[in-house]
């Protein structure tokens, strides 16, 4: 991928930030999230929850749902492919997808390979658990990196896990001497420049995200001050009572983050959350696929 | 001098790094308490035209700001500030502040695979970096509205009295001449 190419796609996420993607199943939930303020949406035919009730493989969405999405909204589309499959991954360029998050939520293709997303011109999103992933995969040519939380549960403690770890490793290295880059980098996997890059500046070269287990806009606000720059909201949305209010609430909280009383007033009267799965009762850790 | 961005979503801390590069005090907005600080003008950010002029609304932002533009505020819009700002809209219902008597297209490149780089004459500045992110671009103007670049027969940047209109991002890039253009004003 040409340098200009990827200095635009990271900065279509630029664009994204502090704002909401959601994920929608079908035109009418897109529109629905438009309405309510997504910066974004995610096509998929079922969300996480979903996924995980139905079990078996789950592979990247029908290119026509995909299509009729982005035909209902003027926001940017993305689709998810699965770990490795870079023919998934291509099929969704040919469609003109907006972003392709190559998700764990999916069945991984390839339990060694990641896609080499630097031969796309599309950009890429990728999870990441700790700050060796997040490199790892922005080496490979993610543009856009989010935490991987536990999607499609409604604990929101996998994504805090996550983030927190990641501005703790960063932290480590902005306080390192120079000379200990070299070893860190090693350590982590991931090239000297990327280390160099975090040293200097404090945070990751792209755009970072929240995502898995987002369910309420408390979530929304609590991510946000951890330092995520924007939320993914996967089932807890259209897996809530009243999904149009919700959305909306978050939208809310993600842009006043900070404004303790407009959050109770957002947190009021949402009727029911989504249930939820917590963190004891998982039996699939999404969050374990693909370092 | 302060100048106001609008900070409810999209690259709004872009704009602000720029101004603080050039010595300038910023005051973000996020709700309608936060228009009681005083401010000689107004950014209007790249993000999601349609969640920025929702939220304007909801967060009770709006008419005021209109008002403050409409009496003389300078504005510069980028992008999905443009779109905020222009009359008319060819492919949406919807417009926003309406102030800049212009009709822009969104998304008038496609999706992301439309989005590009290039260097173009802007008037009085001579030659500039130009970052078009899923970008609008101006179908038409009305009178008294000066066009100051077209790229490939396009017009993306406009001015009318206090108002800047860019279909592209300013921010981005390391010069600071369209900043300093609109703190002019």
């Amino acid at each position: 991928m040409e340098q200009r190419r990827y200095e635009l796609n990271k900065e279509l996420a630029q664009m994204l930030k502090g704002g909401v993607i959601m994920d929608v199943t079908n035109p009418q939930q897109a529109k629905i999230a438009e309405k309510a303020g997504a910066c974004a949406v995610m096509a998929l035919e079922r969300i996480p929850a979903d996924i995980r009730a139905a079990g078996g493989v789950s592979r990247m969405s029908d290119p026509k749902m995909i299509k009729g999405i982005q035909e209902a909204v003027s926001i940017p589309v993305m689709a998810k492919c699965r770990i490795g499959h870079f023919a998934e991954a291509q099929i969704l360029e040919a469609i003109e997808i907006d972003y392709i998050d190559e998700s764990e939520v999916l069945s991984p293709a390839d339990d060694v390979y990641h896609i080499d997303k630097t031969k796309f011109k599309v950009p890429f999103v990728c999870g990441a658990k700790d700050l060796g992933e997040a490199l790892r995969r922005i080496n490979e040519g993610a543009s856009m990196i989010r935490t991987k939380g536990e999607p499609g549960t409604g604990d929101i403690v996998q994504a805090v896990r996550h983030m927190r770890m990641m501005n703790r490793q960063i932290s480590r290295i902005v306080s390192m001497r120079e000379d200990e880059l070299f070893n860190e980098a090693k350590e982590l996997q991931v090239p000297y420049e990327l280390v160099l890059y975090v040293h200097e500046k404090g945070r990751l070269p792209v755009v970072n995200f929240a995502a898995g287990g987002v369910a309420t806009p408390a979530d929304a606000a609590l991510m946000m001050q951890l330092g995520a720059e924007g939320v993914f909201v996967g089932s807890g949305i259209f897996k809530s009572g009243d999904p149009e209010k919700r959305a909306n609430a978050i939208v809310k909280a993600v842009t006043n983050y900070n404004d303790y009383k407009m959050l109770a007033e957002l947190s009021e009267d949402l009727g029911e959350a989504m249930v939820g799965i917590n963190e004891q009762e998982i039996e699939l850790l999404m969050a374990e696929r693909g370092k | 001098m302060r100048i106001a961005v609008l900070a409810v979503q999209g690259a709004f801390v872009e704009h602000e790094k720029v101004l603080h590069s050039m010595g300038i005090d910023t005051l973000e907005l996020r709700k309608k308490k936060d228009l009681c600080n005083s401010f000689d003008g107004l950014i209007l950010p790249g993000g999601e035209s349609t969640v920025q002029g929702k939220l304007l609304k909801e967060l009770d932002m709006f008419d005021e700001l209109r008002e403050r533009i409409e009496n003389g505020l300078p504005v510069l819009g980028t992008c999905a500030g443009l779109i905020l700002l222009a009359e008319s809209i060819s492919n949406d219902d919807h417009t926003h502040f309406g102030t800049l008597p212009v009709k822009v297209k969104r998304n008038a490149y496609g999706r992301q695979l439309g989005s590009f780089f290039a260097q173009e004459e802007l008037k009085g500045l001579g030659r500039v970096p130009m970052k078009f992110i899923r970008a609008p671009y101006i179908e038409d103007v009305s009178e008294g509205v000066e066009i100051l670049s077209r790229v490939g027969g396009n017009i993306v940047a406009v001015r009318y009295k206090n108002q800047i209109g860019l279909s592209f991002h300013p921010e981005l890039c390391k010069d600071t001449r369209i900043h300093q253009l609109f703190v002019d004003i």
